[in-house]
């Protein structure tokens, strides 16, 4: 007897769980061919909302971990990844990726997590600064997450860019909601499944599907978000984006690169989601001109 | 009104057969409960609603006179930036706090309500109880919230705790008696029931489920049987007694479930802080951000209200 394929069912991935969108809304994502090959969740305001509240309670434990425990579980999310290389690999495929390149996104993608693995306990040492200043302090500044990130992922491509924006995020101990690219969700929601299995606190990572139009504005104006990461190209989104953002002051930075390229992934993507705190701490200087010593 | 309530009560009883409670028919009507649809101005008002339902409360070994200093100013200015708001029903404090709760909070109008006889565990001698309730009422307590000795409920010495009761009263003179039933500790449904049916006939002006310091607290089958227990009260003698759900309702939504509930249970009568009061100390901020919500569209928080 011929078997039935059990086709997955792509649904949204917030608080660690997996659950459908509130509103039962979806979308059916076509391939190039014009077949449809899955429904999308359509997310709503209300899932945002809870995205939003999910990331906002993972936020105390995640940046409270050290800075080398950070690294591990982000070297964790690259070693699942790479178990699971030829499901992304076909899921790609199915969304009109050639499989030469569909590969090389891959490989990339799991190196660039590596990348900021490595970066998480070292940033700070390489940015910080001592502060030469003109009273007796030892002065010095240090970079801190920001909170609550929201993450607008690039459109054009499924892993890379996704992957490319949201690690120097997670990197530096913000939490975070992604909106997923509208036309290639596919692999966003697998690549949850990895994040799910990588010993990363629920919450800290937060999945939604759907359209940037329909949920932009509420993600920008939401007042418990505290940047925006904008990885797509529609200008009037964007404006719209840095308009709301004024509310309560968000960053919000724009993210447009060639993903593919080894040169999109710095050092300075995460402190582009930081604050930077300076701390006065009285001081003897010893030896000076004034000091008793 | 109260000196009569009690003797006909005294006499009746062994007479006041509390009816049991059917738990599972309990869940399903509070689970109806939790799935009204309320539209948008509707809640509106409702949340306000819930707010001036408030009882702001701070219960702990810590309070010191900051605190309920920042707790009464906060009492009637709950959102400075966003005008036209209700104050709250009442702060609820220590009674070494009393005093200094009624100065701050003067021509406010919001009252100052005490926890008494050895708040929360009401292990107490009588007379130390009495003198607690005393030193409240004193002090100018509004209101008084005592807790019952479930021990000696448990034990089913029943007079006990109605005698208890009813002395409290006679001490609380103007103020207004809250009875604690400890809800939590009572173990059922049907002691439940009991216990309210008891503090309601020795003289409780209002009844109140739990002192916020044991889990569960205030849930909803709970705060549905005492409910039903004041209506069938209502029914029989036409005396309305109010209802103070008190822990574990910290959201918004919660509020609102509570008061859909009184309203199908109870009526109209009772929807204002007259007869029924939320004992809580995070809902207040909640529901403050549900109502800027609702008029702005904008997700709000915390972060932009007062620290509890």
């Amino acid at each position: 007897m011929a078997r039935i394929e059990i086709l997955k069912t792509y649904k949204l991935f917030i608080g660690g769980q997996f659950p459908r969108t509130e509103s039962g809304r979806f979308y059916a994502l076509k391939n190039t061919k014009g077949t449809p090959i899955a429904n999308i969740c359509l997310s709503s305001r209300k899932d945002v909302r809870n995205a939003a509240q999910a990331a906002r309670k993972a936020f105390g434990g995640w940046s409270e971990k050290t800075a080398f425990n950070r690294g591990q579980i982000l070297y964790r999310i690259a070693e699942m990844l790479e178990g699971r290389r030829d499901q992304f690999i076909a899921e790609l495929q199915a969304q009109g990726v050639g499989k030469a390149k569909a590969e090389k996104e891959v490989e990339i993608a799991i190196d660039r997590i590596v990348y900021y693995a490595g970066w998480c306990d070292k940033y700070n040492q390489v940015l910080s600064a001592v502060n030469p200043v003109s009273s007796s302090h030892f002065n010095f500044s240090v970079y801190e997450p920001t909170g609550v990130v929201g993450i607008f992922a690039p459109q054009n491509t499924s892993l890379l860019g996704l992957v490319s924006v949201l690690m120097p995020v997670i990197a530096g101990g913000n939490t975070c909601l992604v909106l997923a690219s509208e036309n290639m969700p596919l692999c966003a929601i697998t690549f949850a499944e990895v994040l799910h299995s990588s010993d990363l606190p629920g919450g800290v990572v937060n999945i939604l599907t759907g359209t940037n139009k329909e949920l932009a504005d509420t993600l920008s104006s939401h007042m418990d978000i505290n940047a925006i990461v904008y990885g797509g190209e529609d200008s009037e989104i964007l404006k719209s984006i840095q308009e709301n953002a004024v509310s309560n002051i968000k960053r919000v930075i724009v993210q447009k690169k060639d993903w593919v390229k080894p040169d999109s992934q710095d050092l300075y993507m995460i402190i582009d989601t930081q604050e930077l705190k300076t701390t006065w701490h009285p001081i003897e200087n010893i030896g000076g001109a004034t000091s008793s010593y | 009104m109260s000196q009569t309530r009690k003797t006909i009560s005294k006499f009746n009883l062994q007479m006041v057969d509390s009816p049991a409670i059917d738990k599972v028919g309990v869940e399903e009507r509070v689970a109806r409960f939790q799935t009204r649809s309320i539209k948008n101005e509707s809640k509106l008002q409702g949340l306000k609603m819930s707010l001036s339902m408030i009882d702001l409360t701070t219960l702990e070994g810590k309070d010191t006179p900051g605190k309920v200093k920042q707790m009464c100013y906060k009492a009637h200015h709950l959102c400075d930036t966003h005008p036209g708001l209700p104050t709250v029903a009442a702060v609820c404090v220590y009674p070494s706090m009393v005093a200094f709760a009624k100065k701050e909070l003067k021509d406010s109008g919001v009252k100052v309500a005490s926890v008494s006889t050895a708040f929360p565990s009401g292990q107490a001698p009588m007379d130390v109880k009495l003198l607690d309730t005393r030193f409240a009422v004193d002090e100018g307590a509004d209101e008084i919230d005592m807790v019952i000795s479930r021990g000696k409920f448990l034990a089913g010495e029943y007079s006990f705790v109605f005698d208890e009761i009813a002395s409290i009263k006679e001490v609380c003179g103007n103020a207004r008696l809250k009875v604690i039933l400890e809800t939590g500790e009572l173990a059922t449904l049907d002691n439940v029931r009991k216990a309210s049916d008891l503090a309601i006939h020795a003289g409780a002006d209002f009844i109140k489920t739990s002192t916020g310091k044991i889990q569960p607290a205030a849930t909803m089958q709970v705060t549905y049987t005492m409910l039903m227990a004041i209506k069938d009260y209502f029914d029989k003698t036409g005396i309305m007694i109010g209802m103070k759900p008190a822990g574990g309702i910290s959201t918004s939504k919660l509020a609102l479930h509570n008061l859909v509930m009184v309203k199908e249970v109870l009526g109209d009568a009772w929807l204002n802080n007259e007869w029924f009061r939320f004992g809580a100390s995070s809902l207040a901020n909640d529901v403050l951000m549900q109502i800027i919500k609702s008029e702005t569209g904008i997700y709000q928080s915390s972060d932009y209200f007062s620290i509890d």
